[in-house]
C-alpha cells in the first residue's frame, strides 16, 4: 500500500468528521466564539447601541465593582443561594430519593407526585408560589394564621424572599430525586448485608455504605446546583416583578431585586445594565464575571478522579 | 436494603403460634412500613398541595378569589373560557408551539450527527470539542446576550420576532449533543463495524443502524428541548418583549397577571393552562423523560 492511498484515506476521514461536526462548528463560531470576543471588547468601551463603541479603558470595570449599587448585593445573594438553596436541594433530593426506594406500596404514584413539580414551567411555578405565599389572602398564611403561627411577608419581605425562593426550588426537586434514586439502586446489596452482619445500625449503614457509594452523584448534584444558582434568573425576577405589582410587558420599567435588592442575581444585572440602562459596556463586565464563575465550576465538574462528566475516554 | 424493608406479610396460615422473635421482627416491619409511608404521604402533600390550591383558586368567583377561602363556593369553569378569550392568549399558544415545535425538530436534526461524531469517530480535537460542548452547555445565556442581541436586532433586523431563538437551534444545541453522545456511547461499536462490513458509509450506518437504536436518547433530547423552549422566559423577554404578537406563553403569563391585577382566579387558571400541556406530555412520554434525567447525572 502506498503512502498516497493512506494519506487520501486520512483526508477523507477528516472531511467526514468535519461534515458531521459542521452544524456545531458553525454554531460554536457564530453563537459562542464571536460573541465572547465581542463581549470582552465591549467591556472596555462606552457603547449604548447607537454610533460606534468608543474605547474607555477600565471605566466600566471600576464602575461595576465600586459604584454600581446592585453588584455586591447580587453576589451576596448568590452566595446565600449557594449555601442555603443548594444545600436544601441536595439534602431534600437525597431524602426523597431514599424515601422512594423504601416505599413499597404505590411506589409509582408516589414517584409521580414527587416528580411532577419539577416539570412546572418556571414562570407558572413562580406565579403559583407568589399566590400561595401572598401575605394577604394566600393559602399558606391563611393556614399559618389559623394555627396561630407567625405569617411572614414571604416575597414581599426582604428577609423572607430568598427562603420563599428556596421553598420553590425544593418543590421542584424531581430531577435530583430521579438521579439519586438511580444511584441508590446501584449500591451493591451485598455491602448492606455485610454491614448488617457486622451489626451496623441504620445510620451506620447510610454513613459507611450508602454515602461512599453515591458520593460522586452527591458531588455532581452540588456542583451543578452551584452553577444553577449562579444562573438563577427567571424565578427571582418574576417573583420580584409579580410581588411588587410592577408588571408591564413593554411599558413600566421594573428595577430588579424587589424587595430591597434581596432577589438580585448576576444575570439580572446583565439585563438591567444592558437593556434598561443601555450601558452595554458595563453589562459585558458583569457577563464576563458570570462567565468566569460558570467556567470555574464547570472545570470542577470535568476534573478530578471521579470525572463526573466523562470528557475523555 | 430492600430485604429489611419488606411490606408486612399476612399472618402465617399455619396454626402454630410464631416464635416471639419472629413476632417482634414482624411487628418491627409493620412499624417501619407505617413510618415510611406516613413520611411518603407527608412529602406527597408538600409536592401536590400547591397544584391543588392553584386549581381550586382558578375555579373561584372573582369576589371569592379576593378572600382567604381555600375552596370555591361555586365552581366557575367559565374562568378558563375567559382566559382563552383574553386578547393575545391564543397567539401566545401558537407562538409557543412554533418556537418549541420547530426548534425541537431543528435541534434534533442538527445535534444527531455531531453527537454521533463525538461518540464514535476518532479524530484529533475530539476531547477539546467535547469540553467546549460541555462549556457551552454550562454557559448562562446572559454571558453573550449583548453581542447576540446587537447581531439579531441591528444586523438581521429580527427583533420583535422569535427567529433569533429558533434559527440557532439549526446549529446544534450543546445540551442535546452532550446528552445524546452519552447515550450513543452505550451502543457497542460491533454494530457499526458490522454495518461497515456490509458496505454502509457513515451516513447510512447512522441512519440505518444507529438511529433506530438511539430512539430513547433522541426522544429524551426532543422532550428536553421542547420543555426548554416552552419554559424559556429570558429569550422572549430579550427578543420579543417589544412586540406582543410574538410573545410566548411563559412570557405572556407574567403580563397576564399585570393585566388582571387582583384576579387571582384568572391568573391561576392561566397558570394551569401553561402547566397542563407540559404535564400531559410527561404522562405520554414518562419513560423517555426519566431515562433522560438519569442520563444527565450518571457517568458515561
Amino acid at each position: 500500500m502506498t503512502t498516497h492511498t493512506l494519506r487520501s484515506k486520512r483526508r477523507g476521514s477528516a472531511l467526514r468528521t468535519a461534515a458531521f461536526m459542521s452544524p456545531w462548528l458553525i454554531g460554536f463560531g457564530v453563537f459562542f466564539a464571536y460573541p465572547m470576543v465581542s463581549t470582552v471588547y465591549f467591556s472596555f468601551t462606552k457603547y449604548d447601541g447607537f454610533g460606534a463603541p468608543s474605547f474607555n479603558g477600565l471605566t466600566n470595570w471600576t464602575y461595576v465593582f465600586t459604584d454600581y449599587p446592585m453588584f455586591w448585593p447580587s453576589l451576596l445573594n448568590t452566595l446565600w443561594l449557594v449555601l442555603v438553596m443548594v444545600t436544601c436541594r441536595v439534602v431534600f433530593g437525597l431524602g426523597t430519593g431514599l424515601l422512594i426506594t423504601r416505599i413499597k406500596t404505590g411506589t409509582g404514584l408516589f414517584r409521580t407526585f414527587f416528580y411532577l413539580p419539577y416539570l412546572a414551567p418556571p414562570v407558572a411555578a413562580t406565579l403559583a408560589f407568589v399566590f400561595l405565599l401572598n401575605p394577604g389572602t394566600g393559602p399558606v398564611n391563611s393556614v399559618l394564621g389559623d394555627l396561630g403561627l407567625p405569617t411572614p411577608g414571604w416575597f414581599n419581605d426582604a428577609s423572607w424572599s430568598k427562603p420563599a425562593l428556596t421553598m420553590l426550588a425544593v418543590w421542584g426537586i424531581g430531577d435530583l430525586m430521579v438521579i439519586f434514586m438511580a444511584a441508590l439502586l446501584d449500591v451493591p446489596t451485598e455491602q448492606y448485608e455485610a454491614a448488617e452482619l457486622d451489626g451496623a445500625s441504620a445510620w451506620q449503614r447510610f454513613r459507611f455504605v450508602t454515602l461512599p457509594n453515591i458520593s460522586p452523584i452527591v458531588l455532581f448534584a452540588v456542583v451543578t446546583g452551584v452553577i444553577q444558582a449562579m444562573q438563577y434568573y427567571t424565578q427571582p425576577l418574576v417573583a420580584g416583578k409579580v410581588a411588587s405589582g410592577v408588571i408591564g410587558g413593554s411599558g413600566q420599567q421594573f428595577e430588579p431585586g424587589y424587595p430591597d435588592k434581596s432577589t438580585l442575581t448576576l444575570p439580572q444585572l446583565v439585563y438591567n445594565l444592558g437593556f434598561q440602562r443601555f450601558d452595554y459596556g458595563s453589562a459585558c463586565v458583569v457577563a464576563l464575571v458570570l462567565f468566569a464563575l460558570a467556567m470555574a465550576f464547570t472545570a470542577l465538574l470535568m476534573r478530578g478522579r471521579n470525572n463526573l462528566i466523562q470528557a475523555g475516554d | 436494603m430492600t430485604r429489611l424493608l419488606d411490606p408486612p406479610r399476612p399472618p402465617a396460615a399455619s396454626s402454630e403460634a410464631p416464635s416471639p422473635a419472629l413476632r417482634t421482627a414482624r411487628r418491627k416491619a409493620v412499624l417501619h412500613w407505617i413510618a415510611v409511608h406516613s413520611l411518603g404521604v407527608a412529602a406527597a402533600l408538600f409536592f401536590v398541595l400547591p397544584f391543588v390550591f392553584v386549581v381550586l383558586t382558578s375555579l373561584m368567583s372573582d369576589q371569592q378569589a379576593l378572600t382567604r377561602d381555600l375552596t370555591p363556593n361555586t365552581w366557575e369553569w367559565e374562568n378558563y373560557k375567559r382566559v382563552f378569550d383574553t386578547p393575545g392568549f391564543l397567539t401566545w399558544w401558537r407562538n409557543t408551539l412554533l418556537y418549541a415545535g420547530v426548534g425541537t425538530v431543528l435541534t434534533v436534526l442538527s445535534s444527531v450527527p455531531v453527537a454521533y461524531a463525538l461518540a464514535k469517530f476518532r479524530f484529533r480535537g475530539r476531547r477539546l470539542s467535547l469540553m467546549l460542548v460541555i462549556s457551552m452547555m454550562m454557559l448562562p445565556p446572559q454571558v453573550v446576550i449583548i453581542p447576540m442581541y446587537l447581531f439579531w436586532a441591528k444586523q438581521m433586523d429580527l427583533s420583535g420576532t422569535l427567529w433569533p431563538l429558533i434559527i440557532p437551534m439549526a446549529f446544534g444545541d450543546a445540551f442535546s449533543i452532550f446528552l445524546l453522545r452519552q447515550f450513543l456511547l452505550t451502543i457497542p461499536d460491533e454494530y457499526l463495524d458490522a454495518a461497515k462490513v456490509d458496505g454502509c458509509g457513515e451516513l447510512r450506518t447512522l441512519i440505518k443502524v444507529v438511529l433506530p437504536m438511539a430512539k430513547p436518547g433522541i426522544a429524551a433530547i426532543a422532550l428536553f428541548q421542547f420543555f426548554a423552549a416552552w419554559n424559556d422566559y429570558f429569550g422572549p423577554q430579550i427578543y420579543a418583549s417589544e412586540n406582543p404578537a410574538a410573545w410566548t406563553l411563559s412570557y405572556g403569563l407574567e403580563s397576564f397577571k399585570g393585566a388582571h391585577h387582583t384576579d387571582w382566579n384568572l391568573t391561576m387558571a392561566a397558570t394551569v393552562l401553561v402547566m397542563a400541556p407540559v404535564i400531559a406530555v410527561f404522562f405520554f412520554a414518562q419513560k423517555a423523560f426519566v431515562e433522560g434525567v438519569t442520563l444527565t447525572g450518571v457517568k458515561g
